[in-house]
């Protein structure tokens, strides 16, 4: 376990590293000088300008910045942005609103894609199942921020229940409808796995055994049927918690909520590249060890998963 | 030891209790007739004409910019405009129509290149495996370890000026990993097949072996999986364009036009209503579609 | 005595894409306690949906019971409550599947299937299961049964798995075994050994055994009665040595020559010509006219009953008498 764990994480590194060097190949490469961007109308002595580039290196090879950057991000350290702060410190500030909409959207996903996903799955092919059908269809092709648009106007505009955007209300108030929206999306997906899922298990072998011992159906399901079904599932949630970080931008900026994603427009429209790379870079870091855990848990549910 | 003295026909009542429902049940009926696959296509035809030719359906009038009048905007619909006229002063109806064409062009294209990375880099993959396997499969976590959105985000903001070809360069760069991976799967099972194994005794080059035998058996279930992500594609753009990194005037897109609507929701709320509606038929006829191919010709992507 | 398990005319169908498939045409089965009956036909003749029509393990719909009686010790299992046959499901009678690998569920240990049986039917607490699960592990012989009890199926090998199927169905002491296809997945030598295993088992607990399969040579060496299985129907039945010995149905002589043949090496098999009839449009008359050396005008014209050839056997042929003088080459 302990050497899976290590190795694992030793593989980790070059996706870091590939990623992240993309990242910060695409953003340094931007056109537009940061330092025109910075200052705006009045341009700066040659000087200040000089002494400023040297300060943020940005006079050095392009493999040697990034070096350079890479090594301060192993020691905690994500550079610093044109006003001197630290942008971890910018990206910790924001990353609360960010992590709390993920894991609400996560959370209220999870209850939806199980309840219509086992509901689906042990009624497939009666109406109940057409009906979670249509519901994952209709769900997976209205675009989400179709979706976001809609409830904005409807339940914050329209009925006052919510705030329309902002987050003043705090949570879960703030969050309870961007965080819907994205759980809707995602929710359709999570269905069909489970009822797919849940239908293969129904028709294993096993089951029958279960049957031909006597079980009641409420014991054949719980004991042996859920179990089993849920260990694709669970591989999918986990790695969709991650992916649910960086979905969150588009409905940050739909409904105004201060997270990475505002930090992180914001940050391209004011060139501060090192902002740029290093929210993705913690984006990737976080899909990296979530994807590691999942690995980890795997071995947990499935048995036959050697660890 | 065996007394099984033939094989038994398929039509066969033990064996109908292990049968799942049969993904080909009714495959009699001919499968372009079924209203799924009548509805999902008949949409996306319309769709793919409108992008073509807007013209037949705007009655071959003036263009969505043209007959503007800057006087009059922010009309609900009347009998002259159907479907009202915009902040400014311009025909919706046309303006919606004319909009098609950045949704499907972008949705198709970057679908199409993502399909052609994807067949050509999972077969090699696939094929060759060792260190060329292991190096594309590296380059493929690091893909898939950016988020799809984040990264999009930050090639569109390289470019001033967003036309249909930037978007489509930015969403098209990241679109392949999941689709490589797919193919690469589907050929790593084709190629111990025995027709495979028999074409390489007889000494078929690689090249051949890939072309005649690999490619054509593995490629079916990516074509439906690529046309499955058409919808999502359409959703991307006009998502990034609604938040303003995606197209900017004076494209003409669904997502431009929602994003502009937005800042008169109770004024003029047609002005959202219209083009939501046009894009979420459009997404919801392509997923559709792409789930009745599936169903079709590759039953265990279920 | 009420004999152990009386089935009385039973019909099933299944309705597929195509059609209607009858599966199980009529069939009429006795037996007693601490007999074996050995069920033997090709895939598809109806045998393990008759297995699973008197477990109670049909998925329905598809399948429909159309007709006639299960009784077990008297009591009708097609006309029983739900929960009284889940009673009588594991207590009275139980099953050994044929792959022991996809019978077991691959998330929970071994010794947990085998105590679910105690904790549900006799309510033992969790310590006590795991003990009676042990005690069971170790009369169907797998070695170190107390430490292999919290251990998966798939850390076991398949003769051993099939042993645990094995322990979970005798677990509770049924009356009543059916067993489909026990050894079909499994290695020669290793069959043998299971075998011996059922037939030991039945013996010592006086058990009902029913055992399914398509190979003659484990109906010989482990069942007292033997009932041929055709397109849905039993078209021969009676003492094991018997019949398979003396056919008087050529269907059964076909079987029985495929397996005398093969004993000549180098020689081919004279597999039975033709192929079973259609399921979803059985003929009118006798289902195997159309593969039968002996198949005349009355063959195709109406169905033979099963009628009585002798002492305690039946044959569901016109022309039964004329099968026992066509033995000459069936060694």
């Amino acid at each position: 376990m302990l050497g899976y764990t290590l190795r694992r994480i030793l593989q980790m590194i070059p996706v870091l590293l590939g990623a992240t060097f993309i990242i910060y190949a695409l953003t340094f490469l931007m056109p537009g000088d940061p330092i025109a961007a910075l200052t705006g109308e009045r341009p700066l002595p040659e000087a200040t300008v000089a002494q400023i580039r040297q300060a943020y290196h940005l006079d050095d090879p392009f493999f040697v910045q990034y070096g350079n950057y890479i090594l301060g991000v192993f020691r905690g350290d994500f550079g610093i942005d044109f006003f001197g702060r630290p942008v971890l410190d910018l990206i910790l500030e924001r990353l609360p609103v960010t992590f709390a909409l993920a894991v609400t959207a996560w959370g209220l996903k999870l209850v939806i894609g199980l309840v219509i996903g086992v509901y689906g799955g042990l009624r497939a092919g009666k109406a109940a199942d057409h009906f979670a059908l249509v519901f994952t269809v209709l769900f997976m092709g209205i675009p989400g921020f179709v979706i976001a648009l809609g409830g904005q106007t409807y339940f914050g505009v329209h009925l006052g229940w919510v705030d329309p955007a902002g987050i003043r209300a705090g949570w879960p108030m703030a969050f309870i409808l961007p965080a819907l929206v994205m759980a809707l999306e995602a929710a359709a997906g999570l269905a069909r796995l489970t009822r797919t899922s849940l239908v293969d298990v129904l028709r294993a072998e096993y089951l029958r055994t279960a049957k031909a011992k006597g079980l009641s159906p409420q014991r054949i399901i719980w004991g042996h049927a859920l179990r089993n079904a849920m260990i694709p599932v669970v591989t999918y949630l986990g790695l969709s918690l991650a992916g649910m970080l960086g979905g969150a931008v588009i409905i940050e900026a739909i409904f105004n909520l201060p997270g990475i994603g505002g930090l992180m427009v914001a940050s391209i429209n004011n060139k501060e590249g090192t902002v740029v790379v290093g929210i993705a870079t913690l984006l990737v870091l976080v899909y990296l060890v979530f994807n590691l855990l999942v690995d980890l848990t795997y071995g947990l549910i499935d048995p036959r998963v050697r660890i | 030891m065996s007394t099984t003295i033939t094989t038994i026909s398929t039509s066969d009542g033990a064996d109908a209790v292990d049968r799942a429902p049969s993904p080909m049940r009714g495959a009699h009926r001919r499968w372009w007739l079924r209203p799924r696959f009548a509805i999902s296509g008949t949409i996306v035809l319309l769709m793919i004409l409108m992008a073509a030719f807007p013209q037949i359906f705007t009655g071959f009038g003036p263009g969505p910019t043209e007959n503007c009048d800057i006087l009059l905007t922010n009309q609900p619909p009347s009998a002259a405009h159907i479907f009202g006229i915009d902040i400014q002063g311009c025909d919706y109806y046309t303006n919606i129509i004319y909009g098609a064409r950045a949704s499907i062009l972008v949705g198709i294209v970057v679908s199409a290149i993502a399909f052609g990375i994807a067949a050509v880099v999972g077969a090699i993959a696939g094929y060759f495996g060792g260190w060329i396997d292991a190096l594309i499969s590296r380059i493929c976590d690091m893909a898939f370890g950016l988020p799809f959105i984040l990264a999009a985000i930050v090639v569109l903001q390289l470019f001033g000026q967003r036309n249909i070809w930037t978007v489509i360069f930015a969403l098209a760069l990241f679109s392949w990993p999941g689709g490589v991976r797919f193919m690469r799967s589907s050929v790593l099972e084709v190629r111990n097949r025995e027709y495979v194994q028999a074409a390489k005794l007889l000494g078929a080059s690689n090249g051949r072996i890939i072309k005649k035998h690999i490619v054509p058996n593995a490629i079916t279930p990516l074509l439906v999986l690529q046309t499955l992500g058409v919808g999502g594609m359409i959703s991307a753009e006009a998502g990034l364009t609604f938040i303003g990194i995606g197209l900017t005037p004076p494209a003409v897109s669904w997502g431009l036009q929602l994003a502009a609507a937005r800042d008169y929701i109770d004024a003029a709320p047609h002005l959202l209503i219209f083009p939501a509606i046009f894009l979420t038929v459009t997404v919801l006829g392509f997923v559709l579609f792409g789930e009745a191919l599936r169903d079709e010709f590759d039953p265990k992507g279920k | 005595m009420t004999q152990l398990l009386e089935v009385r005319d039973l019909r099933v169908q299944f309705s597929t894409a195509q059609g209607t498939a009858t599966a199980i045409n009529g069939v009429n089965l006795s037996l007693e306690h601490g007999q074996s009956l050995g069920i033997l036909g090709e895939s598809g003749s109806g045998k393990s949906v008759t297995a699973r029509t008197i477990m109670g393990l049909l998925d329905m719909p598809p399948a429909k019971i159309n007709g006639g009686e299960i009784l077990l010790e008297g009591e009708d299992l097609l006309t029983a409550t739900a929960k009284r046959r889940r009673q009588l499901t594991g207590p009275v009678m139980s099953m050994v599947f044929q792959d022991a690998l996809s019978a077991l569920n691959p998330v929970h240990p071994v010794g947990r299937q085998i105590g679910e049986l105690y904790r549900v039917h006799r309510g033992y607490s969790r310590k006590a299961a795991k003990a009676a699960a042990i005690e069971m592990m170790d009369r169907v012989r797998i070695p170190a049964a107390a430490s292999r009890v919290n251990d998966y199926p798939h850390q076991f090998s398949g003769g051993m798995r099939q042993r645990i199927v094995i322990a979970m169905a005798l677990a509770l002491d049924p009356q009543l075994l059916i067993a489909d296809e026990p050894t079909t997945a499994l290695d020669v030598t290793v069959q043998a050994q299971i075998l011996e295993l059922l037939k030991e088992q039945q013996a010592e607990n006086n058990m009902g055994l029913i055992l399914i399969t398509h190979d003659i040579s484990v109906v010989r060496e482990v069942t007292d009665q033997v009932a041929v299985m055709y397109a849905g129907r039993i078209v021969e039945q009676g003492p094991t040595a018997h019949v398979l010995g003396d056919p008087r149905h050529p269907y059964t002589l076909g079987l029985s020559q495929s397996v005398a043949n093969e004993d000549l090496k180098g020689r081919r098999l004279p597999a039975i010509e033709g192929s079973p009839p259609d399921l979803l449009a059985l003929p009118r008359g006798c289902s195997f006219a159309n593969r039968c050396p002996l198949a005349d005008e009355q063959c195709s014209s109406s169905a033979p009953p099963l009628e009585s050839v002798g002492a305690g056997r039946t044959s569901a042929c016109f022309h039964s008498g004329k099968v026992a003088s066509n033995v000459a080459y069936s060694n």
